[in-house]
């Protein structure tokens, strides 16, 4: 049975003091437990890892409350857009959860994860917190950009996340700079270069790669292949979609997407491999419930059976939580209430997010630069001195 | 610091002083100053003092002069490509996170020889050879100074950055504001542009007026060696992104430079010859071809303000509207198109803010609006000729 202890306030805010009398999920119990991935990987050019995964209580449960959180927090995002308080592009993550869970587990907030538009609940993992994602979205003071950024530039330096990117691809070649970076300051860490299998047909994809193997920069390409880019399927678009073959020379992984402990693996097995032998193409086959945007319907150009098909047999909080029944980690009843609560602090997340302030209107112009040496921008009369040199 | 002309075109490096007619040997004695043959790159020290000291004329050891008498002259010529290399290199001594990467910069040495020798002595990664993939290596560049290295991307031709624009734009340019300030980036976008010597129209390409708008980086243009050494190393410090624009035409230009360290401010335009009558704004080539027509002018009694603006983004209005207060009357010389080009811009910045000041509408004279013809001829009738200067202020000053 596993043991209920009260949970400390990590993803609690000091507002819920209401939010007390429940049992929270969590354990310390850290006896290991042996889990085979639904599939085994596929690999080119490199021999895959076992589909043998360890795994502890602990780390499951701690699965299925980030998921359930990030899952939450999208389809709150989703109503709120309807009630147009989020404006704009709104590009949800719900379905491609264990991507981000499963990521998180096998490495550390030194290691960097750069990605493209669907980043709210990869900013969540990376430590962002709920305040922080819900006043960005509607654009308030308080978001992780100050509200000057939106959904598509979420950042968080202190912990290694990279963003949020607007512009489908741009992403992949930074990624591989903050590889460079790795590599220039010898620091043993990898970067994760996240991008989906609309981008994978994009020039600077290969460019970049080219360079990360060439100097064995400790890059990781992770394509969320989650099989439309926007609108097209990827049999329309690619001509040969099996992405993780695309790196040609550099070695690739396919991945059940869905399946946390396979991506948990598969990315402790790419970190080893970056760290000795450079760059090391990872696909993670998942999949999207909601369209590419909230201004996509997502079902011109897919059926609702193969959406609720999927969501039946491969949903990634459906697996872990039937790992957790089945190893008695916790019973339905009590995965149901978390569920519940969960739901009540992305509310009251939202509603302190409501009542965060808006950007003043100075705002407009800080962060265009940074102010330092001979950068000030003098109006006509010039009255401020200049500034010194460092 | 006048500039001595060598030649306009890209004419071989050589090596002449005014006081000493023979060719000097180079030395690389930390007391001695380095005299710069072709390609000899400098290794004395940086931060110490480079003394004026002994010059040898003859191999054989002849009688030493005394140190009081020798160079008459404070400080040490130079040719222009050689000053960026010399802020370059001693702003890679200073700071352990700069980092160069472009085209050919590394083994080949530059194809402007900028980067000459400096593979050599800071390794392969600090001094980086890129595949032919702008877009791409502009974009590990931003993703580089995220995490607070400074690299600074050279652009073969300043053309080639076109393919990179989506980086320079929106990574370099916008990031630092839509993380809400949690990133800067620290990187400098260099490289040749402008019209040469019949390279053609993919090769004479004007990027300033393409980039001017993009809010969150700054550029400027240098023009002689000293500028040229104190924007590079002011481009290198600053936090922001800055686009540095050099000339294939200008990189022979000789100049003699102060020994001590120097750091010239990214935003400051730079008075080349005060006067009275009108003030004529510049940079980059263009300043050559109005400092001939300058000469002419002043034989005809004319007494025109030149003033280099250095500064692309942002305009250095203090300066330049000090200009107009006293002279009345203005006129831009530039090399960009006239459709959109820095001149327009200038032209409505000086508008909107002195026009009381303005006795007369401003002159702008620009490149015309046609891609660069091979023909020689007809290269040199899209830039704008010193004689049209002359009669534009002629016109200007009735």
């Amino acid at each position: 049975m596993a043991q209920l202890t009260r949970r400390s306030a990590n993803l609690l805010k000091p507002f819920s003091a209401s939010v007390s009398a429940t049992r929270h999920l969590t354990t310390s119990d850290t006896t290991p437990i042996t889990v085979e991935t639904s599939l085994p990987f596929t690999g080119h050019k490199i021999e895959p890892p076992s589909r043998s995964v360890e795994t502890t209580p602990k780390e499951l449960l701690s699965f299925f409350r980030d998921m359930a959180l990030m899952r939450r927090m999208e389809i709150a995002a989703d109503s709120l857009y309807k009630a147009k308080l989020i404006r704009g592009f709104c590009h949800l993550y719900d379905g491609q959860e264990a991507v981000s869970v499963g990521m998180e587990a096998a490495i550390t907030k030194k290691d960097c994860i750069i990605t493209a538009y669907r980043d709210h609940c990869i900013f969540l993992g990376r430590g962002g917190t709920l305040l922080e994602t819900f006043a960005e979205l509607m654009g308030r003071k308080d978001g992780c950009s100050k509200g000057k950024g939106g959904s598509m530039h979420f950042y968080k330096k202190d912990s290694g996340f990279y963003g949020g990117h607007g512009i489908v691809g741009a992403q992949v070649p930074l990624g591989c700079g903050l590889a460079f970076a790795q590599k220039y300051s010898k620091d043993e860490n990898v970067t994760f270069a996240m991008y989906g299998d609309g981008a994978a047909n994009q020039g600077q994809l290969f460019e970049a790669l080219n360079m990360s193997a060439l100097w064995d920069l400790p890059a990781i390409l992770v394509c969320e292949n989650n099989h439309y880019g926007m609108g097209t399927a990827e049999w329309r678009a690619a001509k040969s979609p099996a992405y993780y073959k695309r790196g040609d020379y550099a070695p690739g992984l396919k991945v059940d997407g869905m399946d946390a402990l396979a991506v948990k693996q598969a990315c402790k097995f790419a970190k080893e491999h970056a760290l000795k032998n450079g760059p090391i193409i990872l696909e993670m086959d998942t999949y999207r419930y909601h369209g590419h945007s909230m201004s996509d319907p997502g079902s011109t150009y897919r059926t609702r059976d193969e959406i609720s098909g999927i969501r039946q047999e491969r949903d990634p909080i459906e697996r872990i939580k039937k790992l957790i029944l089945s190893h008695d980690l916790a019973t339905e009843k009590e995965l149901k209430d978390y569920e519940k609560e969960v739901r009540k602090e992305v509310d009251e997340a939202i509603a302190k997010a409501k009542e965060c302030a808006l950007p003043d209107s100075s705002e407009l112009f800080t962060n265009v630069y940074k102010k330092g040496f001979g950068v000030e921008s003098f109006g006509a009369d010039r009255k401020e001195l200049r500034a010194v040199l460092p | 610091m006048a500039a001595m002309l060598q030649s306009f075109g890209v004419a071989t490096a050589s090596v002449g002083f005014s006081d000493h007619s023979t060719k000097l040997s180079g030395f690389s004695v930390h007391s001695l100053p380095v005299i710069r043959s072709e390609g000899r790159s400098i290794s004395g020290p940086i931060n110490g003092t480079r003394k004026t000291g002994k010059v040898i004329t003859k191999a054989v050891a002849a009688q030493a002069e005394s140190p009081a008498s020798a160079a008459s002259k404070p400080g040490h010529e130079l040719l222009l490509f050689e000053a960026l290399r010399e802020g370059l290199e001693e702003e890679m001594d200073r700071d352990p996170r700069v980092c160069v990467m472009g085209e050919d910069v590394g083994h080949y040495g530059g194809s402007y020889k900028v980067t000459r020798g400096l593979a050599q002595k800071y390794g392969d990664l600090r001094v980086l050879d890129t595949p032919i993939a702008e877009n791409s290596f502009t974009g590990m560049a931003v993703g580089a100074a995220m995490t607070g290295l400074r690299p600074i991307v050279e652009g073969m031709n300043m053309g080639f950055l076109l393919l990179a624009f989506n980086q320079i734009s929106d990574n370099c340019g916008m990031l630092h504001y839509t993380s809400g300030g949690q990133f800067t980036i620290p990187t400098v976008i260099r490289g040749p542009g402008g019209v040469g010597r019949q390279l053609g129209a993919e090769h004479s390409q004007r990027l300033e007026s393409y980039f001017q708008s993009i809010p969150g980086i700054q550029m400027v243009a240098c023009s002689t060696p000293y500028n040229a050494k104190g924007l590079m190393k002011a481009a290198i410090r600053s936090e922001n992104p800055v686009v540095l624009f050099e000339h294939v035409l200008l990189y022979n230009l000789k100049e003699r430079i102060p020994d001590e360290e120097y750091v010239l401010n990214l935003e400051e335009a730079e008075m080349v010859r005060p006067g009275e009558h009108v003030t004529i704004l510049t940079y980059s080539r263009m300043r050559y071809h109005v400092m001939q027509a300058a000469k002419t002018l002043v034989n005809k009694g004319y007494d025109p303000e030149v003033i280099d603006i250095r500064s692309l983004k942002p305009f250095d209005l203090h300066t330049i509207g000090n200009s107009v207060k006293k002279t009345h009357r203005v006129v831009i010389v530039e090399e960009c198109m006239r459709t959109g080009g820095i001149g327009a811009s200038l032209t409505a910045a000086i508008n909107e803010n002195f026009h009381d000041y303005l006795d007369a509408p401003i002159i702008c004279l620009s490149s015309q609006d046609v891609p660069t013809p091979y023909a020689g001829t007809l290269e040199e009738w899209t830039v704008v000729q010193p004689p049209q200067i002359v009669a534009a202020v002629e016109q200007l000053c009735q």
